[in-house]
């Protein structure tokens, strides 16, 4: 078995209006220090996974990714996964 | 008949439903813990509203992990009884997937809790069969992820087999898409709503406009005649 860290980084489905986004954004904008646009804000999730191979790995996280992490309805999520 | 009103860890409605079943209609309710996994006794499996495992991930996101979750995919299917979804109970059954659909954050990011009127759409179902379509409803509501999500082609179905229950009227607190508040899934048997009907069920909060719909669950499943179909897919015979 091989060791692996994963992130999981889940937002906001493009289409999806992102009010907590558009707040930070603002805010931003106050700090007067950038011109920016698109935020959007989501979630990071972090863990360590044991399995045999790294498409092994990659399947796994995928499928805790869309069952739990993400809600397809309204989230979108990519997977970053390397060996430890 | 005999109710459930299922507690999770984060649940604080529940007492408020068992309240109604049990002292103002004076039906056999029990409060059930969510490790629990045989419904068989129940008539009517009911989610309360609350926190359920503090929300984390996102609202219902655990809790349809739970045994008691689980165990309804068996129960709808077989037909055993009814199941209400109130306000973190309809987020539940989402994420679930026993509704489809998803509730977002609301529009103005804030936590909302007020009064609301909420239209009846469709009064051809065992949840709504004592309202008359069109009426309006005051019931409160109180959530910050409230906002009804679906795709197109979900709200289509849902407009086409009449299972839009309520909609909340004239204002649209949290940005649903159609002003959604409640919803019913294709089996007739399944319903969520984000308003709080067990908290306006006496004159003492309101109206009592909210004990309705517990009277109607309480008409349909009682042994006898009823004017309403409330088991098999009878969702689109309405009209």
């Amino acid at each position: 078995m091989k060791e692996f860290t994963v992130r999981v980084l889940i937002e906001p489905k493009p289409e999806l209006l992102d009010p907590q986004g558009q707040a930070v954004e603002r805010a931003i904008k106050d700090l007067g220090l950038a011109h920016i646009s698109q935020t959007r804000v989501g979630k990071l999730v972090k863990f360590k996974l044991k399995a045999v191979s790294l498409p092994q790995a990659r399947e796994r996280v995928s499928e805790i990714a869309h069952k739990l992490l993400a809600n397809p309805v309204i989230e979108r999520y990519s997977v970053e996964v390397e060996e430890l | 008949m005999h109710a459930a009103v299922v507690v999770f860890p984060g649940s604080n409605c529940d007492l408020d439903a068992y309240y109604v079943l049990k002292d103002l209609l004076g039906i056999e309710t029990t409060l059930l813990w969510y490790r629990e996994r045989d419904l068989s006794e129940y008539d009517l499996i009911l989610l309360p509203g609350g926190f359920a495992y503090g929300d984390y991930l996102r609202a219902g996101a655990i809790a349809r992990f739970a045994p008691v979750v689980q165990a309804l995919p068996e129960y709808i299917e077989k037909q055993r009884g009814l199941v209400l979804g109130i306000c973190n109970g309809f987020q539940v059954l989402t994420e679930a997937g026993l509704l489809p659909g998803a509730l977002a954050p609301n529009i103005n990011r804030r936590f909302i809790c007020k009064s609301v009127k909420l239209r009846v759409e469709n009064a051809y179902t065992p949840f709504t069969q004592l309202c008359r379509e069109g009426e309006l409803l005051e019931l409160p509501i109180a959530h910050g992820e409230g906002r009804y999500i679906a795709s197109e082609e979900t709200i289509e179905r849902l407009k086409r087999n009449r299972q839009i229950l309520f909609r909340y009227y004239e204002e649209n607190p949290n940005g649903s898409l159609e002003s959604i508040a409640g919803i019913m899934d294709e089996t007739g048997t399944v319903f969520g709503m984000m308003p709080h009907p067990e908290r306006n069920c006496e004159r003492l909060l309101g109206l009592g406009e909210g004990l309705k719909i517990f009277q109607a669950l309480a008409q349909a499943l009682t042994p006898g005649p009823s004017p309403v179909i409330t088991h098999g897919r009878g969702v689109a015979q309405a009209g």
